[in-house]
């Protein structure tokens, strides 16, 4: 029998209990339809989890100096003066998955506005840091690599300190603070970030140029850490991997020696984003089968039913040239047709109640493409493997003793 | 001589029950020639649905031989089975057996779908003229239950000559039906006997159907009794035009 005419047969004899092919299909469709809304609202949610946790610079890596051996006794890495302008230098022309790269100094002190002192620090830094760390300025301009070049008295100033030298409630762009004696023009505000995870006032911060910080306060040619960006978390470990061979190289180490600098990465964010990530995968892996598994067993109890219930149309068919596979692919592909029916309009049920946590709960969502091509897959197997049963059942009737069945 | 379309010959059938044996044919030989209508009597228990069934392709004797339109069915498996009751066999039940809510034409079309060297345009064009040689051209689109019963057993005659079968095999044909309806019925079974040559095997208990057949076989206890060429065969339509026209239903 040809697959056009298997089909047809099919599709008539569903058409003639429209109102149980329905209620057959509504497992399916209440499967489907919850696999992809769950989906989305899960990857749209991962997204926005994925969106906060880059703002905080997942793909950040820092190079510390070092700890060392010094005469038997340990010393900590940051005492170690290694970073120079020749390891920035080769680290621009020699890791390709860096896109951005800053030098950057520190130096504790007393920032002062007239009568009024806050103890701080100061970072110098090139303008690159900003989109390294992933700051932005509420008011005002960063500086420039002409400010860099100059050194240029210059700072960007954070909420904290901004609340403490300012507490009238001034704009202090254009102001003129001292900090180590220096005074510094204000030339830009930092939007707030509020406390990191360990506490610390992100906003109790003033970043200048690097070469002011260096050459005006600290009286230094080296730095504390070199900060870059990898071109995504994906290169992340590649970047780290380039970075170390040109910081050896640069410091001319032989192959036996330790690197005499750290490179860290942001492992622990990344981490939980990938965490947080599988667990939702296997979470919702779950409940599609699980409800994949119900509908399907829905269809087989109404097959089953189906072919007793069609026990003497089975006969007939069999009397008039049925075949016993004949028999067997109607009702397998009428098993598959309501599976795949109903996987059609779970997916669009899916879509619309998608749309409507949207838009009534303002719940990011994603509809992944992925998720619809597997649930229809998995739509179209259940229906063969719960309609195998009764179909084989059917194929297997005496069609003397089916017609006869009354 | 005209073509066999039936031989038959010495078939026996049993049925283990348990421990015991039915004989339910106990050694029957017969042939039927194209163009025959025969009619195939006796009471019940004996043998006659089983003959039935063996004549209709659906169950293998077990002893003895069988050939229909020269293929001997003993060789044959379940599916090559069902293969030539679609070519050969036209099946008209008592009840009818039509597929419901499925309209009169598909229900015609049915035995079709199940040779796969008809194209759709054929088939629907075949069950047209099927239809219209069972005058009902005019209700293709009907479904059984918007037919009466003889309408309904127009349909599945119908739907039994669709395939052009080398012969029709009827089993209680008018078992379900009134008087009047069985005279229709009969009309037309001899109409496509008559005009069409059509062969034609029926089965029923009732003296009164067997008259209108050329030819009548009696069953009893498994043997073949009596096998008698009908010298006044009934015209079903000169009965149908004597009938009193009655209003009691």
């Amino acid at each position: 029998m040809s697959l056009i005419n298997l089909i047809r047969i099919a599709l008539k004899a569903l058409q003639r209990n429209k109102l149980r092919a329905f209620l057959t299909m509504l497992g399916i469709i209440i499967g489907v339809g919850s696999v992809i809304a769950m989906v989305a609202i899960g990857q749209g949610s991962k997204q926005s989890i994925h969106d906060q946790l880059s703002n905080m610079g997942t793909n950040m890596i820092t190079v510390q100096p070092a700890s060392n051996l010094n005469g038997g006794v340990r010393i900590a890495g940051s005492s170690f003066q290694t970073l120079t302008i020749k390891d920035i230098t080769a680290l621009t022309a020699g890791a390709q998955d860096i896109t951005e790269i800053s030098p950057a100094v520190s130096s504790r002190g007393q920032a002062i506005n007239g009568a009024l002192n806050w103890p701080t620090t100061m970072s110098g830094v090139s303008p690159e840091y900003l989109d390294i760390r992933k700051l932005t300025l509420k008011d005002g301009i960063a500086f420039t690599q002409n400010d860099v070049k100059v050194s240029a008295k210059v700072c960007l100033i954070g909420q904290t300190v901004i609340d403490n030298l300012f507490p009238n409630g001034d704009n202090p762009i254009g102001k003129v603070i001292r900090f180590g004696n220096i005074p510094f023009q204000i030339i830009g505000i930092l939007a707030p970030k509020g406390f990191n995870a360990f506490g610390q006032d992100q906003d109790d911060i003033l970043i200048a140029p690097y070469t002011t910080v260096q050459k005006r306060i600290l009286a230094t040619i080296y730095y504390s850490n070199i900060y870059a960006s990898a071109a995504n978390e994906a290169v992340t470990d590649q970047a780290v991997k380039e970075m170390t061979s040109v910081l050896r190289d640069s410091h001319r180490l032989r192959p036996s020696d330790d690197n005499d600098f750290t490179v860290r990465t942001q492992q622990e964010l990344i981490a939980t984003l990938s965490s947080t990530s599988g667990l939702l995968t296997v979470l919702l892996t779950v409940v599609a089968g699980i409800s994949l598994v119900i509908g399907g067993i829905g269809i087989m109890n109404i097959m089953y039913v189906s072919v007793t219930e069609r026990t003497k149309e089975i006969g007939l068919r069999m009397s008039i040239g049925a075949r016993g596979k004949d028999i067997l692919m109607q009702f397998l592909m009428e098993a598959v047709l309501i599976s795949i029916t109903g996987g059609v309009i779970g997916v669009l049920i899916g879509f619309l109640s998608t749309q409507i946590v949207t838009y009534t709960l303002g719940w990011p969502t994603i509809i992944s493409e992925s998720s619809v091509v597997l649930s229809f897959v998995v739509c179209a197997v259940t229906g063969i493997f719960f309609g195998y049963y009764p179909a084989q059942k059917a194929s297997r009737l005496d069609p003397i003793e089916a017609l006869r069945y009354e | 001589m005209s073509k066999k379309i039936l031989e038959i010959k010495d078939l026996k059938r049993e049925f283990i029950m348990g421990s015991e044996t039915v004989h339910a044919l106990r050694g029957i030989s017969f042939d039927v020639n194209a163009g025959e209508f025969v009619t195939i009597m006796g009471s019940s228990g004996s043998g006659k649905t089983t003959l039935l069934n063996i004549l209709g392709c659906l169950d293998k004797p077990s002893i003895g031989n069988y050939f229909l339109d020269g293929v001997d069915i003993k060789s044959l498996s379940r599916d090559e089975l069902a293969q030539l009751r679609n070519h050969k066999i036209g099946f008209v039940f008592q009840s009818y057996n039509l597929l419901p809510r499925t309209t009169a034409l598909e229900n015609v079309e049915l035995p079709l779908l199940y040779n796969r060297d008809v194209s759709a345009a054929e088939r629907r064009e075949r069950a047209i003229k099927a239809l219209e040689a069972v005058k009902l051209a005019d209700r293709h689109d009907h479904t059984p239950n918007q037919l009466s019963g003889g309408q309904q057993q127009r349909v599945a005659i119908a739907r039994a000559l669709v395939n052009e079968p080398v012969m029709i095999l009827a089993d209680e044909a008018t078992g379900n039906l009134d008087s009047r309806t069985s005279y229709e019925i009969m009309a037309l079974m001899q109409e496509l006997n008559s005009k069409q040559g059509k062969t034609i095997v029926f089965v029923t208990h009732e003296p009164d159907i067997a008259s209108f057949s050329s030819r009548t076989i009696q069953l009893r206890d498994g043997h073949i009794q009596k096998d008698t060429q009908n010298e006044n065969k009934r015209s079903a339509k000169e009965v149908l035009d004597n009938l009193p026209v009655t209003d009691d239903y």
